[in-house]
């Protein structure tokens, strides 16, 4: 399973958002019962990063996170393994929420949203977008707001037990809601405009 | 963007323009014309597009661009009102964002999070230059910092000032040789200014076409050229516009004044010829002073006519604005607005009066409060907007327009 999806998570996330929109939403609810989260933040956040970790497994392109006063928001960047070999992502983290890996998946005969308890595979030379209506990084329940502009450290960790930092700004943006569309229970507290932050 | 839709939309546009005059009929016959020509002929004329739309100016650097840099075509003056709450932090948190997208999108790369990233692909010399209000030292606590000049002018009696088109804590101006490229650039900026500051106002204008007329004097819609004194390129531009030493958030800085300038267009058409050329002091065809034969020969203001009278009335703007001295002189980079007419055909036509000056006060109010006083052409010309901003210094990569003075 976990290499079948990541050859889909390769494809230009586009591709997928607009054909999907309507069927996220049920993905992103069923992450929210929490039963197949990514491992849990906190036993990584702070772990010292084993040598050579700055030198970035992945290149981490374009970094972003939706800012948002409370509650989940997003996280974006697109990751690019220029190595040869694959990479799985198992868990991030960041000190301002706890985090998990949302992903496009088969589910039943059609694509969903949910979080993703096998890791990520980026495939070697292969890159990965982290986009709006497509994959994120969702921040889960925010210990504080995210602002506009504000620098969000994010921890990703890997299979072997490496990990990697980086920062994103945050942005304030209200696209891709239709990618939790209403119709689909309320929508994600943090994900209305309503929710910008004073500055 | 594909490789071969470019040469089709571009012939298509030149041969739609070339025979706008020519009616239905015609056009409708250019159409398959061009269908055709687009698979075949189109290719020598890529390169001319690609000059245009790919041609990039630097953001990041000593000074900001968008002030001695060439002027554009289009113009944007976007002038933001800071929000409540917006303090010295969120400044800094706001310059942060727009001083990315503008690094990004001046040369050519979507913004981060860009929702129409296609709009970004062109920058055609695409710059933003930010400016700061009084509004921004207040609202940032630092007061202290403001440039004493860097205040709303004195008023003029000629001043019809309306609140719509004057003030301003943070201005953004956006100029491109492509107009679709500074729609783009500013529905960025706006977008991401939103959480700190709302749109006070925001004045489009426009220049004769990228390459139309090149290296010429621009003209306003009096039909006039409109800067042919600005200081010369070298160290007469470097003495005029740019702050020389100070703390490091003035140094290679510059002020901005902004002035909406409207022109009556009606009452100046009831002018003759000559009459115009007097109250400007030059030819209107060449530009040159009426004591001359070429656009940049030194006016002869001592020069007698026939009538015992001076060749240049003594009344005339290029008497009156006239500097000899770089140390007082501004660069203009002003644009044209023409708004819609009214019912009856007037027009509502005028100039964004742009200029940088080290300082306003040793240089634009000098000039300003001769031109007051005295100046013919105040009989067709009313300013109806003014405001003033500190330009800061530009910022390296990875910085942000303003750090030396918020961090």
């Amino acid at each position: 399973m976990p290499s079948a999806i990541s050859g889909r998570l390769v494809r230009p996330a586009a591709l997928f958002t607009g054909v999907l929109l309507a069927s996220l939403v049920a993905g992103c609810g069923a992450a929210e019962d929490g039963s197949t989260t990514a491992p849990n933040p906190s036993a990584t956040a702070t772990s010292a990063a084993p040598a050579g970790a700055q030198d970035g497994v992945l290149t981490v392109q374009d970094p972003w996170v939706k800012a948002a006063d409370t509650g989940m928001t997003g996280a974006f960047a697109t990751l690019v393994n220029d190595t040869d070999s694959d990479v799985t992502i198992t868990g991030a983290s960041s000190p301002v929420s706890p985090l998990e890996l949302h992903e496009m998946a088969m589910q039943d005969g059609k694509m969903v949203m949910r979080a993703k308890d096998g890791g990520v595979v980026i495939k070697a030379g292969t890159e990965h977008r982290l986009e709006p209506g497509g994959d994120h990084l969702m921040l889960m329940n925010l210990a504080q707001p995210v602002r506009a502009g504000d620098e969000v450290s994010f921890t990703l960790t890997f299979g072997d037990g490496r990990t990697q930092t980086f920062t994103a700004v945050a942005k304030p943006f209200t696209g891709a809601q239709e990618s939790y569309a209403p119709g689909h229970g309320e929508p994600m507290p943090g994900m209305s405009p309503s929710h910008s932050p004073a500055p | 963007m594909t490789s071969t839709s470019r040469p089709v939309s571009r012939r298509g546009l030149l041969t739609g323009g070339a025979l706008a005059a020519g009616g239905t009929l015609a056009a409708a016959a250019v159409v398959g014309a061009t269908r055709d020509g687009g698979r075949t002929g189109a290719p020598e004329q890529v390169p001319v597009a690609a000059t245009v739309g790919a041609a990039t100016e630097p953001f990041h650097g000593v000074r900001q661009s968008g002030i001695t840099t060439e002027p554009q075509a289009h113009a944007a003056f976007v002038a933001f009102t800071l929000r409540p709450g917006t303090d010295r932090a969120a400044l800094g948190r706001m310059l942060r964002l727009l001083s990315d997208d503008a690094a990004r999108l001046t040369q050519g790369r979507p913004a981060l999070a860009d929702t129409e990233p296609e709009l970004g692909l062109l920058p055609a010399r695409l710059t933003v230059t930010f400016g700061f209000g009084p509004g921004l030292f207040t609202a940032a606590g630092l007061d202290e910092r403001r440039p004493p000049s860097v205040a709303d002018l004195p008023p003029f009696s000629i001043d019809r000032l309306q609140p719509r088109w004057s003030g301003g804590d943070l201005l953004v101006q956006i100029c491109a040789d492509d107009p679709i490229t500074v729609a783009h650039a500013q529905r960025v900026l706006v977008k991401d200014g939103r959480p700190f500051a709302t749109v006070r106002w925001v004045q489009s204008g426009f220049r004769r076409a990228a390459g139309a007329e090149p290296g010429r004097t621009q003209r306003n819609l009096f039909g006039q050229l409109d800067g042919t004194a600005n200081p010369k390129p070298g160290e007469p531009l470097e003495t005029a516009v740019w702050i020389p030493d100070g703390p490091d958030w003035l140094r290679d800085g510059t002020t901005l004044v902004v002035r909406r300038i409207s022109m009556d267009l009606e009452t100046w058409d009831l002018l003759g010829r000559t009459d115009r050329e007097f109250s400007v002091g030059r030819r209107l065809d060449t530009g040159a002073p009426l004591t001359g034969t070429a656009e940049h020969d030194e006016p002869d203001f001592a020069a007698l006519g026939p009538d015992g009278l001076t060749v240049i009335p003594d009344f005339s703007h290029l008497t009156r604005a006239h500097v000899s001295d770089d140390r007082f002189r501004i660069l203009r980079r002003p644009y044209n607005y023409d708004g819609v007419p009214a019912a009856d055909g007037t027009a509502d036509s005028g100039l964004i009066f742009a200029a940088y000056q080290a300082d306003i006060a040793r240089q634009f109010l000098p000039i300003q409060q001769r031109l007051a006083e005295r100046d013919l052409l105040n009989e067709w010309t009313t300013p109806i907007g003014s405001a003033v901003f500190a330009i800061p210094p530009g910022c390296p990569e990875g910085g942000w327009v303003g750090q030396q003075l918020l961090d």
